[in-house]
């Protein structure tokens, strides 16, 4: 499998850990968050088959987070992103 | 012994004449044979006996698709099984012998399995061997176990070298038959990069095979010409002996290459190497595979594939028969009556199924001598050369999720569905099965990529070419068959095993395949699938189409183990990483231990110790005593700087640290967001906006990823940027009572006092005159303690150093089995209770969580079922027989109380001998534990036959409150 890296150009996979679905970018706050919505977060994934954007790591390489848009039945990369930009489209800063 | 069975032409070598062994004989063969046409031109029929029923069988194919002639190769360690006899190049000295059989291969005492054979039928496991129940473990499995298998490993390390390689083209021609050639050709003309596999060692596919003509000369001699004009090219490379066995994502490509499998002697080189080929486009041209028909009989020596007959007679110069029998549903097959007319063989009789002829029977055991007719007639012949149609080698157009289509005009599948992203086919791998149009195809095909490829020379034209006829009729199997016929050689599936299941419901392809092994066997059914399928559908009552095929995947042919693990096996299998202190530790006795990656020091061994626990007790003491030195390099070290590293720090550890004075260390708590505890360590602030973060060795990656997943993805605005130091600093731990007086003769200018440098205190300093060092006072062993860290390549001079510098003290250097010792002693929990199974409240650590703040894994911390008041919680347990030793793993039970789960009481994470203590103590979880100290209990395990009373007790067994590490 090969990532196009938005800024290290195509990277073999075996460069990446994949974490999973990239809507763990969305954490409640804890402090205000309901027990229900804390415990979806950290449980609930959905299991598409399809399209799936997914949370990938650079990890023998920069150390880039990031969110990978991956068909599950083709395996075709459809996009990527960094992970910060995408979370802060997101509305997330500090 | 004479080769009598060779006959004129060929393209062996006869002036290089090689000596082999086949079963303890010596034979001779020529340079260019595989062992199969060898042993064919010695006049061997019988090569082996099949899986099951331990029938006779001959040399069946040509190539890879070989289902019977698998043989034992090479002896000793080096020695192979289940290599098949059609692929293996001759060499000086081969060694081989026929597998699957008890004493000799002409009278196998397992053949009495076949006059069994009624009880061996398709799924005869599931239903056989069911009673009585006490037979199965004694007597039915040990029998079929003896039984099963073919060839037989050597049990000894493969002494062979397998290495991995990567390269990179625009097109990867897979196959070197006329349209591989013809298309690796053009793209190279055009400019392309190109690479061109083919599983065989001389290029050329079926035009090695055939007397057919291209551009005015032989067919084999044009592919020698492209050959020599692609090995010419700067931008082409020709890889024989390479078989491309899988298609991958994004264009990448897994090939083996057989490097030095035909030589007598490898020379140190590797045996075979595993490519990972990345390319822009691929083009499958890997040709088509011919299949049998199902007669009576129709496995014995003796019987052959049409094609495989010419390729002996047309390749190699050897005759399979001398009176051959020809039985075909096509034109192609007749072919095999003319060449073999050509070189002055006896064809005894030509056998069209589209005539209404058939063969019933063949008649022999262990080598045909005649065939039986469909009309009765008896014909005398020692080969029969059959041929059933031609299958298109589809299989890497289904790596995906292509589904093959039914052709009915190839009577064969062709690919369908979706190919692998960059893949075309062509020429006979696509059902295009006559010459001139399979050339022109593999030519269009790559002046197609070439041109999306933006390539601008002239690719030239096709090569001229005659299309022979293809006539092809369906026949899958005779009227009013009576004998046994098989479909899939090498797993024994007759038509009988196709039929019964069919009628015990096993219906669908997939079914049918697992039910009756079909296909399942080392050639994954390549001359046997489409049959099975075709007999499935007649009795079915449905067409061929309807059916539909299973798919195939990858590895095309099998690949060994070892070419998958190339260099990374024995000590390599991974990286190790060494402490700064190893050369040091090596020096002094250390015996080391993995933990990760790294070799760690476990314990330092003095003369006259006789074993372990003399060396780790000497060394525990010596730390409560006086000062010991241990090498913690290995714990994670993470630089933490930035404006908001203090609110970073104060989000992912679970305690609060945000008002972490500078000059101070604290230790940190980390939950996962579940709230399970998952990683402990220290953190000192080095400057307002500078921290340091440690971590446990066993976690340093992943907190590492998690930290960089909470600073990129959720909090992607804070000022805070993280590095891994593990590697940069050398870290000391220096623990005991005369820690302090050992390092002030290290430390510049520092004042080491307990009032100016107290417990938990940190610095940036400098040792022996001016090496840079960061100094912190933290005790893991429950003494005056330090960690002193250096720049890494000062690490092996300031081990020496400290060693030097502690004389007068007695230092010892201490390995990690003193250092759990310690730890276990003063009740610091590790690796052992922090299990990702446990929660704060589990071990004494519910205080740390702070509540005014959000933390990752604070509210589902907060869960009932996670705080419950007769929950475990960490205890400490000493044996009220002094004298006995504790083991970790045991259980708790109340007294009284019989031993099951139901009243399981905990269990014991850690023990330990405590040389202070003079007994065995251990930590562990007890229900309510923390409430239950005094009482006694069992420690009961049954793995380590253990039934002890214990004392329950703090878990601080040694200085429970901390006097010392204060002082």
């Amino acid at each position: 499998m090969i990532i196009n890296h938005p800024l290290l150009g195509p990277r073999d996979a075996a460069e990446f850990v994949v974490l999973g679905d990239a809507c763990l970018i969305d954490r409640p706050d804890g402090m205000n968050a309901a027990s229900e919505e804390m415990h979806d977060y950290a449980y609930v994934r959905d299991n598409p088959a399809g399209e799936h954007r997914e949370l990938w790591y650079h990890e023998q390489g920069d150390r880039s987070w990031l969110v990978v848009t991956r068909s599950t039945l083709t395996h075709d990369v459809i996009k990527v992103e960094l992970a910060r930009d995408v979370a802060r489209a997101r509305g997330r800063s500090r | 012994m004479t080769q009598a069975m060779r006959i004129d032409g060929g393209m062996v070598d006869r002036s290089r004449t090689l000596s082999f062994s086949w079963n303890g004989r010596w034979m001779t063969g020529y340079h260019g044979d595989t062992l199969a046409s060898a042993l064919l031109a010695n006049g061997e029929r019988l090569v082996g006996r099949s899986f099951k029923y331990h029938r006779p069988r001959g040399i069946f194919a040509s190539g890879s698709e070989e289902p019977n002639a698998l043989v034992q190769l090479r002896e000793g360690a080096a020695q192979e099984p289940n290599t098949r006899a059609t692929t293996i190049e001759l060499f000086e000295g081969l060694n081989a012998a026929s597998q699957n059989h008890r004493g000799p291969l002409a009278f196998d005492l397992m053949a009495a399995n076949d006059l069994l054979s009624p009880f061996l039928s398709a799924g005869f496991y599931y239903k056989t061997f069911m009673w009585p129940k006490a037979f199965w473990e004694r007597l039915y499995e040990p029998l079929i176990r003896a039984s099963a298998g073919l060839g037989r490993l050597p049990m000894q390390p493969d002494p062979d070298v397998y290495d991995h390689g990567f390269l990179h083209c625009d097109l990867l021609v897979i196959g070197a038959g006329p349209t591989g050639l013809s298309a690796a050709l053009a793209a190279a003309r055009s400019g392309l990069r190109v690479i061109l596999a083919d599983e065989d060692f001389v290029p050329g596919g079926r035009l090695n095979a055939e007397t057919h003509e291209v551009d005015e000369q032989s067919g084999a001699d044009w592919a020698a010409a492209v050959t020599a004009e692609l090995a010419a090219s700067d931008n082409a490379r020709l890889m024989t002996r390479t078989t491309v066995y899988g298609a991958f994502d994004h264009g990448i490509y897994g090939a083996l290459e057989r490097r030095t499998d035909h030589l007598a002697d490898a020379g140190g080189k590797p045996r075979q190497v595993l490519w990972r080929i990345y390319t822009r486009r691929a083009l499958l041209s890997a040709g088509a595979t011919e299949r049998s028909m199902a007669f009576g009989n129709n496995d014995r020596p003796g019987v052959m594939l049409a094609g495989a007959v010419r390729t002996y007679v047309n390749r190699f110069g050897v005759a399979p028969g001398r009176k051959v029998a020809v039985f075909t549903n096509n034109d192609d097959g007749l072919r095999t009556a003319e060449d073999l007319g050509e070189k002055g063989i006896e064809v005894a009789a030509v056998i069209d199924a589209r005539k209404g002829d058939f063969v019933m029977d063949t008649i022999g055991r262990s080598g045909i001598r005649a065939v039986r007719l469909g009309d009765g007639r008896r014909v005398e012949a020692d080969c029969l050369a059959v041929s059933g149609g031609w299958s298109p080698n589809v299989h890497l157009t289904c790596h995906h999720r292509g589904r093959p289509v039914w052709d009915a005009d190839v009577v064969g599948f062709v690919p369908g569905g979706e190919l692998p992203s960059g893949m075309s086919v062509a020429g006979a791998a696509n059902g295009t099965m006559t010459l001139a149009a399979a050339i022109r195809e593999g030519h269009g095909a790559a002046v197609g990529i070439a041109g999306d490829l933006g390539a601008e020379r002239s690719p030239g034209t096709p090569a001229k070419a005659a299309d022979e006829s293809f006539a092809a009729a369906p026949f899958w199997q005779v009227a009013g068959l009576r004998k046994r016929a098989w479909v899939d050689l090498q797993n024994d599936v007759t038509t009988k095993d196709v039929r019964q299941s069919h009628q015990e419901g096993f219906r669908s392809v997939e079914h049918l395949k697992r039910y009756t092994t079909l296909g399942m066997a080392t050639d994954q059914g390549r001359t046997a699938n489409v049959l099975g399928l075709a007999l499935m559908a007649d009795a079915a009552g449905k067409s061929i189409e309807e059916t539909g095929t299973t798919i195939f995947r990858p590895p095309y042919t099998p690949v060994a183990i070892g070419a998958f693990a190339g260099r990374a096996r024995g000590k390599h299998f991974r990286p190790h990483r060494l402490t700064p202190s190893h050369k040091w530790a090596e020096e002094n006795g250390a015996d080391f231990v993995e933990a990760g990656m790294w070799l760690r020091a476990q314990w330092f061994k003095r003369p006259g110790e006789k074993g372990w626990r003399d060396s780790v007790d000497r060394e525990a003491s010596r730390v409560r005593k006086s000062v010991g030195i241990c090498d913690v390099t290995t714990l994670g070290k993470i630089d933490i700087q930035g404006r908001d590293a203090a609110e970073f720090l104060n989000r992912v550890y679970a305690n609060a640290f945000l008002k972490l004075p500078v000059g101070k260390v604290r230790y940190g708590l980390m939950l996962r967001e579940d709230g399970i505890c998952y990683d402990d360590g220290t953190t000192a602030r080095l400057s307002e906006s500078h921290f340091v973060m440690t971590t446990t060795t066993a976690n340093a990656v992943l907190v590492f990823r998690n930290l960089e997943f909470a600073r990129q993805c959720l909090w992607p605005d804070l000022d805070v940027h993280l590095i891994s130091t593990t590697d940069g600093w050398a870290q000391f731990a220096v623990a005991g009572p005369k820690s302090r007086a050992l390092l002030s003769k290290v430390v510049d200018d520092l004042d080491l006092s307990n009032d100016a440098f107290p417990f938990m205190a940190c610095a940036e300093c400098s040792v022996f005159g001016g090496t840079p060092a960061r100094l912190f006072r933290i005790s893991f062993s429950g003494e005056l303690a330090y960690e002193i860290a250096v720049p890494a390549r000062y690490g092996d001079s300031m081990m020496r150093a400290l060693m030097k510098a502690g004389e007068e003290f007695d230092a010892v250097p201490y390995g990690t089995e003193a250092l759990g010792v310690l730890r276990i002693e003063k009740g610091h929990v590790a690796g052992n209770e922090i299990t990702g199974q446990t929660t704060a409240r589990m071990l004494g650590l519910r205080g740390m969580v702070s509540r005014s703040k959000d933390a990752i894994g604070l509210k589902l911390s907060e869960r009932d079922a996670m705080n419950e008041d007769d929950g475990m919680r960490l205890a400490g347990f000493r044996p009220v027989d002094r004298s006995v030793i504790l083991t970790a793993g045991a259980h708790f039970l109340n007294p009284g109380d019989s031993a099951d789960m139901a009243h399981d009481q905990g269990w014991m994470t850690s023990v330990a001998y405590s040389p202070e203590l003079g007994m065995s103590v251990g930590l562990g979880f007890l229900k309510r534990g923390t409430d239950r100290i005094g009482e006694t209990i069992r420690a009961y395990s049954p793995v380590r036959d253990q039934d002890v009373i214990v004392e329950v007790c703090s878990p601080h067994h040694v200085d429970p409150d901390g006097v010392r590490q204060r002082g």
